[in-house]
């Protein structure tokens, strides 16, 4: 049975124009021990169908959904309580933005910690030999020191580290990364990547990896779910979307990568969607 | 051979790192010793991690801190902020665009401003031809008259970098210093912003430095490339030498970590994968 299973996923947003369908009809399942990719560009809805799984949505959404069941709890239905109990704890999630997701305020011991008290109920001694445990585990140099150290006292790459070690810190089920290294170097990129797929064959979690980079997608991926305008359109395992891409969409993409431009221009997916629509003798 | 545009010659920039009753005063040496010729109508990028000073030197190239020693000449004359001032005809001829298009546009300024600024500033023209010009230049970088009385926020990423573009080139410059330009963006709309630096440079022949991280897009935009490493430059040459042949072990590394998207690089992952399980 797979870790996370949804059903025909919808969400609106209520605007002043009428409601905006952000997400519309998405089937997904993640399996344990699977990294899958959902691929598209900014405004696809890729974040919002996770943030809906995850009960994150501001109240002018509309989530809407035949079925979402994580590891036999139903999402849609359960309670707020019990949904704080299985978040941060069973699924886990992490953002684009390090710097951002931290609290400046305090040390990222304390936040660190903060999730062993809530969840995993340990008492100090406990947390804290967990703590540089887990800060060991993502690679952070001098643990000890370093979970005495404020967020804006570290590189992004080494917050992006500590926000890795705060979502592993329950060894959670399911891991949703949302876009891990957009904001990131290639070489710390290559590292965070390496880290999330090596802690991932570890535990044994399952991988939701969203991010609009078509690398990020080869070197990581099991399986890929490319969307569009809120729209899935296409799901393939990762060799056979680069090698055979079905959708139009999914070739468009990929002809943007500057590293498979024939001659001097790059196509664009205006561009292709353009071409493909005459072709088909209809307007886009 | 054609014209050189711009000409750096061992620029080195420091920067001292305040002490305090405890601690003592620290140099950081930022560029160090940097030379290098551009032609005119061609693309320098500069590569590196994020530390390495290669928007340190731009911000050198583009007029905004001076040098601590070494020599800049563009055009053949050589220049330092920290001695002369500079002539409004020298801020004309270098312009830069950000990394950030959502920092880098005054929220409260409508485009047609933004654009007509540095004509206010910078020359002598009236509000009707500063008006006319802008709204010529918002055709050329592919947004229409119609966004003129607009605000920043009423665009999106990739139509704010174009806006970017469009203002850097209202004086018509010779050289762009472009940091990171679509490093913020999405991978569509890098191809459209990139599709379109390509066609102004064609254009205005303008003369672009291209700083980024990006070895993909560096390898499509780029006519020469210099890797810089900790405020070194470990590696320079045109993009042919530098992409088939790198020298030192810092380009070997980021060629490494650059993902790589092929098909058999992927059967190779997956097989690697297997085999561990």
């Amino acid at each position: 049975m797979a870790l996370l299973e949804i059903k025909n996923l919808s969400v609106g947003f209520d605007t002043s124009t009428g409601q905006f369908m952000a997400v519309q009809g998405i089937d997904l399942s993640v399996d344990a021990r699977e990294v899958l990719a959902i691929v598209g560009e900014s405004g696809s809805g890729k974040s919002v169908a996770m943030l809906a799984v995850m009960g994150l949505l501001p109240k002018a959404a509309t989530v809407t959904a035949d079925s979402m069941i994580f590891d036999g709890h139903d999402m849609l239905t359960m309670s707020g309580k019990q949904r704080r109990e299985i978040i941060g704890r069973d699924v886990a999630m992490i953002f684009q933005e390090p710097m951002a997701s931290l609290n400046p305020c305090f040390t990222v011991g304390f936040q660190l910690e903060e999730v062993l008290r809530f969840h995993m109920k340990m008492d100090r001694p406990t947390r804290r030999k967990r703590a540089i445990e887990l800060f060991k585990q993502v690679g952070i140099p001098a643990p000890e020191e370093r979970l005495n150290s404020f967020p804006h006292q570290m590189s992004g790459g080494q917050c992006q580290r500590v926000m890795i070690a705060i979502a592993i810190a329950c060894n959670p089920k399911l891991l949703i990364a949302d876009e891990p290294t957009t904001a990131l170097d290639v070489t710390i990129q290559k590292q965070i990547l390496d880290l999330l797929v090596s802690l991932q064959a570890k535990h044994g979690m399952g991988l939701i990896m969203i991010t609009h980079d078509m690398g990020v997608v080869a070197e990581t991926a099991d399986r890929v779910i490319v969307q569009y305008k809120g729209r899935k359109m296409e799901e393939a395992d990762v060799l056979s979307l680069f090698e055979a891409p079905k959708s139009p969409y999914t070739r468009a993409l990929l002809s943007a990568l500057p590293e498979n431009a024939t001659g001097d221009r790059l196509s664009t997916v205006a561009d292709f969607m353009k071409n493909e629509a005459a072709s088909a003798g209809v307007a886009p | 051979m054609s014209e050189i545009v711009l000409e750096g010659r061992n620029i080195v920039r420091d920067y001292h790192v305040g002490g305090s009753l405890f601690a003592k005063a620290k140099v950081v040496h930022a560029v160090k010793d940097v030379s290098f010729t551009l032609e005119k109508g061609k693309t320098l990028a500069i590569v590196g991690e994020s530390g390495c000073g290669k928007s340190t030197l731009g911000r050198i190239l583009t007029l905004i801190d001076p040098q601590t020693s070494g020599e800049l000449l563009i055009d053949g004359k050589p220049i330092n902020i920290a001695k002369d001032r500079i002539t409004p005809e020298m801020r004309r001829k270098v312009q830069i665009i950000f990394q950030n298009p959502y920092g880098s546009l005054n929220p409260r300024q409508k485009i047609g401003e933004v654009l007509g600024e540095p004509l206010l500033l910078n020359t002598n023209k009236t509000a009707a031809e500063r008006r006319e010009l802008a709204m010529q230049m918002l055709v050329k970088v592919g947004l229409g008259p119609e966004h003129y009385n607009r605000y920043p926020h009423m665009f999106s990423g990739g139509q704010r970098q174009r806006i970017a573009i469009a203002r850097a080139l209202m004086l018509s410059p010779s050289l762009l210093v472009l940091d990171e330009p679509v490093s913020a963006l999405d991978l569509s709309v890098q191809a459209q912003v990139l599709n379109l630096l390509a066609d102004l440079q064609d254009e205005f022949d303008l003369t672009y430095v291209f700083i980024s991280h990006d070895l993909s897009v560096v390898r499509y935009i780029a006519d020469e490339v210099m890797v810089m490493y900790y405020g070194e430059v470990v590696e320079y040459g045109t993009r042919e030498e530098v992409f088939s042949n790198p020298q030192h072990s810092y380009t070997k590394t980021l060629f490494a970590a650059t993902p790589k998207s092929d098909v058999e690089s992927i059967r190779a992952r997956l097989a690697r994968k297997k085999a561990a399980a």
